[in-house]
């Protein structure tokens, strides 16, 4: 690696000669503040944040975007730069709306952080006309409130470069700047796939997702009501976050004691939901794979793949499994076989599912998912509105005693854990697919080549005298190079994994979100993910078919995978939505 | 500037269609090709309306956010079609001083067409634009090409009525 020596602060380093100011001094412990950086997809030196000094360079430059080179000499902090930081830092703030008190990112805002740490309290630059924007509440997901936008653009990059979605972007010029949809459509009536990666790469709350936590609240105030939530594989990876606990942190037994204190009448795993998912997806596939059905055949778990697939791909919507997600599933059973078991009411039924999700909002309203005559799942809330509502119902989280979950509902296998992870459900079903065809039992659980944080990971399985070829990618700008060269005949593939979040739903656009900063030291993905492939991995029951809860579900109430009954309650349809229908 | 959008309904024709899929072809696998055709578009059917943009969008494979947010970008890209009557006051220095932000409006006033826009029916549209070179004039106007000089406020009516 070629390196060059540069001189931060008057202190030598050595650097790889490919880096920018930004990056060394980040390497060598020295803070430069941003807002609108993001590592690999942003560096636009638009905030003029990142503004150090180089000798010999014409004024301050933009640390993010200046490459640096032998011999150069930068100065960090000096009272020039701390000043121009600061006029900088009220340039922001003179269209900005100043409603911190009760703003939802208050203390994880990072133009808030930046303004406390250098002291700025208020634009001293009144904008000549102000201008105040409408909120864009018409998605089920995502709110937009460029009342709060400081034109950063990262959620531009992240929906176009991360996602391929690219269904928001920089309108008009000058004052008049704004982030938005085409010829200013509505959120809620484009090809928004609702996956929250904006949110996440929001550093204010111009983007966040639609607030459900007062319904939840009413229905657990109702006393006619009978209010059950189950929580997907990754929350109990994240919710920690929530309450200032390390990224990393196990936290399922605080999070089911956490609602029993809410007051819910049920809290359950929905990972034994993921664990029927696989029987009835592994099953579908292999039914598929020998009757010469439709392949390759795609996961259908993640609700933004899904709503991707439908615009982006309208042609692969037969390849998608007909499986409803696990919280749809769970939803479908709770109204149906537990309703029934105990003489409840569908209507009386309140279901909330927590989720690391905000697609997972669009899915509870879609058709087909109701199949008990009301919908499957009532509400979804975020890992973050969870978070929300333990604080403000006074619970000190982290002091909680582990409890266990309810029966029953409880049981999962390590298969349904790693769900929550790019490459999970793959290797689920394939722990259940290998063992159904070759009729025995499998030496090795691990399928480690489809594990890691990989854009594309591919794999070929020998089943027997099946050669089964498997890929895996997550993030949606991946999921249309694969099915692009799929489409093409370039690549020959039996089954794929999609998650519309890049590293899956531990990396999912409800998760806690952390600035951009905590984001570039730490690979979250990976960092979360290791919370569920260390609970497989200590867990006894690891495949799905061997899950007794689940094996109990089908000899009380479904009979077999796929079968009729099952395919009444846990299977669903998509729709061809295509692209600018309107 | 906030680009208005049109109201006016898209007349675009088979022949300009095939016409801007030649020019998409022509470009084709050129990279940072998308301002040149959307010159070339604006050519063709003298604006960019959501139906023009939507067939380079589908060509091109590019999002229709991001081509709608460089034609909202350059002032020369129109999203509204020029009227039957093309009325365009000049709001450089000169006219600026001399009034001629009275004349536009009170031409908005009275046809209820804003600056940068046209009316529903297509009829009448209007345009602020640059210094055209007249400033001896100012403040000044064209309509279909005739020159109005140091219009006032109450001759207005009577210039427009000739047009309608």
């Amino acid at each position: 690696m070629d390196t060059v020596n540069i001189k931060i602060n008057g202190r030598p380093y050595t650097v790889p000669s490919n880096y920018t100011v930004l990056e060394a001094a980040r390497a060598a412990n020295i803070d430069i503040p941003t807002l609108c950086y993001l590592k690999d997809i942003n560096a636009i030196g638009a905030c003029r944040l990142c503004l150090v000094e180089v000798k010999g360079a014409r004024g301050m430059v933009t640390a993010c975007v200046y490459p640096v080179n032998e011999g150069m000499e930068i100065v960090t902090n000096s009272p020039a730069i701390r000043a121009a930081r600061k006029i900088n830092l009220e340039l922001v703030l003179s269209n900005h709306e100043m409603k911190c008190l009760s703003c939802s990112r208050s203390t994880s805002c990072e133009l808030q952080t930046l303004c406390n740490e250098y002291g700025v309290n208020a634009g001293h630059f009144a904008i000549p006309h102000d201008v105040t924007y409408k909120v864009d509440d018409s998605s089920a997901a995502i709110i937009r409130d460029n009342n709060k936008c400081i034109l950063c653009r990262r959620c531009v990059a992240v929906c176009d470069k991360y996602q391929g979605v690219s269904v928001i972007g920089a309108l008009d010029r000058g004052y008049d700047t704004h982030i938005g949809c085409a010829f200013e459509g509505k959120l809620g009536e484009s090809s928004c796939i609702n996956c929250g990666q904006c949110i996440v790469a929001c550093p204010t709350a111009a983007l966040r997702e639609r607030d459900d936590t007062a319904k939840v609240f009413e229905a657990l105030a109702d006393p006619k009501k009978h209010v059950a939530i189950c929580t997907a594989p990754s929350v109990r990876a994240t919710l920690g976050e929530c309450f200032g606990m390390a990224p990393g942190t196990d936290v399922e037994g605080k999070m089911v004691a956490a609602l029993r204190h809410l007051g819910f009448d049920g809290v359950y795993n929905m990972n034994l939901t993921a664990d029927l998912t696989i029987m009835e997806e592994a099953y579908e596939f292999l039914d598929r794979l020998q009757n010469g059905g439709k392949l390759p055949m795609i996961t259908s778990c993640s609700p933004g793949w899904i709503k991707f697939c439908e615009h982006y791909f309208p042609d692969f919507t037969e390849n998608l499994s007909t499986c409803k997600s696990p919280q749809q599933m769970f939803g479908a059973v709770y109204k149906t076989f537990y309703a029934e078991k105990h003489g409840l009411d569908p209507k009386d039924i309140f279901f909330v599912s927590a989720i690391p999700c905000t697609a997972k909002k669009f899915e509870v309203q879609r058709d087909g998912q109701s199949a008990a005559g009301v919908p499957d799942v009532d509400v979804a809330i975020t890992t973050r509105e969870l978070g929300r509502m333990i604080t403000v119902s006074g619970i000190d989280f982290v002091n909680l005693p582990d409890e266990e979950f309810d029966e029953p509902f409880a049981l999962a296998s390590g298969a349904g854990e790693i769900f929550g992870a790019t490459g999970g459900v793959m290797e689920a079903a394939l722990r259940t697919a290998a063992e159904v065809v070759l009729n025995k039992k499998l030496e090795c659980l691990d399928f480690s080549d489809v594990r890691g944080t990989d854009p594309i990971k591919r794999a070929t399985y020998k089943l027997g005298d099946i050669e089964l070829k498997v890929a895996v990618c997550s993030g949606t700008a991946n999921a249309k190079e694969l099915l692009t060269r799929v489409r093409n005949g370039e690549e020959q593939v039996d089954f794929i994994e999609i998650m519309a979040c890049p590293g899956g739903c531990v990396n999912g656009g409800g998760q806690p979100t952390q600035p951009a900063k905590v984001r570039e030291t730490i690979d979250l993905r990976a960092v979360r993910a290791a919370v569920l492939y260390k609970s497989d991995k200590k867990n006894d029951l690891r495949k799905s078919h061997e899950n007794s809860a689940v094996k109990a579900l089908y000899d009380e109430y479904f009979g077999a995978p796929n079968s009729h009954k099952a395919h009444e309650v846990l299977h669903t349809s998509y729709v061809k939505r295509g692209l600018y229908n309107k | 500037m906030k680009k208005k959008q049109t109201t006016v309904a898209f007349r675009g024709t088979p022949e300009q269609e095939a016409q801007l899929k030649a020019v998409i072809e022509k470009y084709r696998g050129t990279k940072g090709a998308m301002l040149p055709i959307l010159q070339e578009a604006q050519d063709i059917y003298g604006y960019l309306p959501i139906e023009v943009q939507t067939i380079i969008a589908r060509e091109t494979g590019v999002s229709l956010t991001e081509i709608y947010g460089i034609a909202s970008f350059y002032s020369q890209f129109k999203l509204n079609p020029a009227g039957e009557v093309a009325i365009n006051v000049c709001l450089g220095t000169a006219c600026y001083v001399k009034g001629s932000q009275d004349v536009i409006d009170e031409i908005t006033a009275q046809l209820g067409v804003a600056s940068g826009s046209v009316s529903p029916d297509g009829k009448f549209s209007l345009e602020a634009t640059r210094c055209i070179g007249a400033c001896g004039l100012a403040p000044v106007m064209t309509i279909n090409g005739d020159v109005y000089g140091r219009v006032k406020k109450n001759e207005i009516a009577g210039i427009l009525a000739k047009y309608k």
